[in-house]
C-alpha cells in the first residue's frame, strides 16, 4: 500500500515570476532514495496536473538532502495576471503531500 | 569576529513587534526591512504619477515611528527598501521622523533603479518572448540594484538606508560586506552574503511561519513569532538564531525549506552580485533555536542586470457566490451552467470553478479585460444568481481590480547609474 508523502517528508511552494517551485524534504534521511526513486519529475506532473501544464524539471541536492521541482505556472500567466484564486500557487505545497508513496521496491 | 544581523520585515505588510523586539534586546549590528514585492513598486510608481510626494511604502511612517527610536537608541543601522517607486520622498520622511527625535543619524537614499527611460522596448521579454512594447502601456522598469550600489552610502556612514528596487539578498550582503570587510568583487563571500540574505528576506518564514502543519510540522507560539538573525563570520558561516522567549522555532527543517524557497535553479540562482550554488551548502543544528549555515559557493556576477516592468494589463473581476446542505455541489455547477451561458456570447474567457466542500460550496467565476463595463457584467451575473439560479445561493462577493502585469528583461550593467543622496540632520541633501 502506497503512502501519502505527507507521512514522509515535508514540502515547500515557491514563486518567481512565471516559474513555481515545489521543495521536498524527507524527516528521515536515510528515505531520500525512496523520494529519488518514486517522486519523479513526471508522476509529481501528472499529480498537480489540473494546477500545471508544461514540463516540471527535478532538482537532486542529496547534501540536504532534498528535491527541488520547478515549473512554469498554467498559461505561462504571471502572479498579478492569474485567474487562480492562489494566484502564487503556494497552496500547491501541500496538494503535494497527498502523492503517494510506494515504499517497497518495485 | 561576527557581526549581527537581523531581518525585521519580510514583506510590506509583515507584523511590526518582532523587529522593535529584535532591536531591543537582539544586540544587532544591521536590521534588514525587506517590504517590496514585484507589483508594489509598479503600483507605487502609479500613485507617484498621481501624486509627486507618494510612491514609498505607504506604511513607511507607521512602521519607522515604532522602529527608528528603538534603532537610534541602541545604535542599530536600518537598511530597507521601503522607498520602492519614490525612494528621496521616503527619505525626506525619514529625515523628518528623525530630527522629530532629535537625531542626528544620516539617511542615506539609494536612486538609480527607475530605467523606464533606459528601456529597449524592443527587447523581449523573459515570460513572452515579444517584445516589451507590445504588451501595452509600460507604467514601471526598475533594474535590480545590487550591493554595490548600497555600500557606498554606508563607507558614508549612513544609519538608516532607504533603496527603491534593489535584489532582495542585496539589502543584507551589502552592511555585511561593509561589516566584515568583504570585497564584493571576490565571489566567494558575495556567495556566503548572499546565502545569509536570502535565508533571512522572508523574516518570520525562517522562524517556523509558512511552516506549521498541526500533527506533523507543530510550531509553539506562532501568534508571538519571532524574527530571524544571523551571527555572521569573516569566513562566511553564518549562525542563525531567533529571541529566546519568542514563538516559533528555528530548527535544521525550517532553514532548508527557505534555503530552497523560490530557487529556480539551485547550481545557478542569479543576484546583481553573484551566480549562487547552493549545491555545497551544509545546514547544522547547533541547539535549541540555532542553526550553522556554510558552503555556498559563488561564480561571476552577471553580465546584465535584470528588470522588473510593470504594464496596464486591463482589470479582473472575481465573483463568488455559496451554496450549502444536500446537493450544494451539483447546485454550484448548475450556477456555473448558467453564468457561462449568460456570458457566452461576449468577448470573455471566464475561469468558471466550484470550491470547498460537496455540501457547503462557493462558485467562483473570474475574469481579465480591459472593458470595465463588461467585468461589472460579470458580477451583475452571479448576484442575479440570487433570484434567478439554483436554489439556496448566497453570500455574493464580487471584487474588480486593476491589473498591472509584471514582465523581465535584462538591461546592461552601464545603462543603469545607481547613485546616493545623503541627507544630515538640519541640511539639505547632497547627491554623490
Amino acid at each position: 500500500m502506497p503512502v501519502p508523502l505527507r507521512e514522509l517528508a515535508h514540502c515547500r511552494a515557491g514563486d518567481k515570476g512565471n516559474l513555481a517551485t515545489l521543495s521536498v524534504f524527507p524527516y528521515d534521511d536515510a528515505l531520500f532514495g525512496v523520494l529519488l526513486r518514486e517522486v519523479t519529475a513526471e508522476r509529481v506532473r501528472g499529480h498537480l496536473a489540473e494546477w500545471l501544464d508544461g514540463e516540471v524539471r527535478r532538482y537532486e541536492l542529496p547534501h540536504l538532502p532534498a528535491l527541488q521541482f520547478v515549473y512554469e505556472r498554467t498559461s505561462g500567466a504571471g502572479v498579478t495576471t492569474s485567474l487562480e484564486l492562489d494566484t502564487h500557487g503556494k497552496t500547491l505545497g501541500t496538494l503535494l503531500l497527498s502523492f503517494p508513496v510506494h515504499l517497497g521496491h518495485g | 569576529m561576527t557581526t549581527r544581523i537581523g531581518s525585521g520585515a519580510g514583506f510590506a505588510g509583515d507584523r511590526i513587534e518582532p523587529a522593535e523586539d529584535l532591536l531591543r534586546r537582539g544586540g544587532l549590528d544591521d536590521l534588514v526591512l525587506e517590504c517590496l514585492a514585484e507589483r508594489t513598486i509598479a503600483l507605487g510608481q502609479q500613485r507617484r504619477l498621481a501624486d509627486p510626494r507618494a510612491g514609498y511604502d505607504r506604511r513607511l511612517p507607521a512602521r519607522f515611528t515604532r522602529l527608528l527610536p528603538l534603532a537610534v537608541e541602541h545604535g542599530v543601522r536600518v537598511v530597507t527598501n521601503m522607498g520602492a517607486a519614490n525612494p528621496l520622498e521616503a527619505g525626506r520622511v525619514t529625515r523628518e521622523l528623525l530630527d522629530g527625535l532629535g537625531a542626528t543619524a544620516t539617511v542615506a537614499v539609494i536612486t538609480g533603479d527607475d530605467v523606464l527611460a533606459e528601456l529597449d522596448l524592443d527587447a523581449p521579454a523573459w515570460e513572452t518572448g515579444r517584445p516589451l512594447r507590445e504588451h501595452g502601456e509600460l507604467v514601471s522598469a526598475n533594474a535590480y540594484l545590487g550591493a554595490d550600489a548600497i555600500l557606498p552610502a554606508l563607507e558614508a556612514g549612513a544609519q538608516v538606508v532607504l533603496t527603491g528596487r534593489v535584489a532582495d539578498p542585496s539589502l543584507f550582503l551589502a552592511p555585511l560586506a561593509d561589516r566584515l570587510g568583504w570585497d564584493l568583487a571576490d565571489p566567494s563571500a558575495a556567495a556566503a552574503g548572499t546565502l545569509v540574505g536570502h535565508l533571512l528576506e522572508c523574516a518570520g518564514q525562517l522562524t517556523g511561519g509558512y511552516f506549521a502543519d498541526p500533527g506533523h510540522k507543530d510550531v509553539p507560539g506562532l501568534a508571538e513569532l519571532g524574527f530571524p538573525f544571523a551571527d555572521v563570520a569573516a569566513d562566511g558561516t553564518a549562525v542563525l538564531g531567533k529571541l529566546p522567549g519568542t514563538g516559533g522555532v528555528l530548527n535544521r527543517a525550517t532553514v532548508c525549506e527557505q534555503l530552497l524557497y523560490e530557487i529556480t535553479d539551485p547550481g545557478g540562482y542569479l543576484t546583481p552580485d553573484v551566480t549562487l550554488d547552493l549545491y555545497g551548502v551544509r545546514v547544522d543544528e547547533q541547539g535549541a533555536d540555532r542553526v550553522r549555515v556554510r558552503g555556498a559557493a559563488g561564480g561571476p556576477r552577471p553580465g546584465e542586470l535584470k528588470v522588473s516592468v510593470g504594464y496596464r494589463a486591463g482589470s479582473k473581476v472575481e465573483a463568488e457566490i455559496s451554496y450549502a446542505g444536500p446537493g450544494a455541489g451539483a447546485r454550484a455547477a448548475l450556477a456555473g451552467e448558467i453564468v457561462t451561458a449568460r456570458l457566452a456570447g461576449t468577448a470573455l474567457r471566464p475561469r468558471v470553478e466550484v470550491r470547498g466542500a460537496d455540501d457547503d460550496c462557493r462558485l467562483r467565476v473570474a475574469a481579465a479585460s480591459h472593458d470595465i463595463a463588461l467585468l461589472e457584467a460579470v458580477g451583475d451575473e452571479v448576484e442575479a444568481l440570487y433570484t434567478n439560479g439554483p436554489a439556496g445561493g448566497g453570500g455574493v462577493r464580487v471584487h474588480l481590480s486593476e491589473v498591472i502585469g509584471i514582465v523581465s528583461t535584462l538591461i546592461p550593467r552601464a545603462r543603469v547609474r545607481a547613485g546616493v543622496t545623503l541627507l544630515e540632520a538640519g541640511r539639505a541633501g547632497t547627491a554623490s
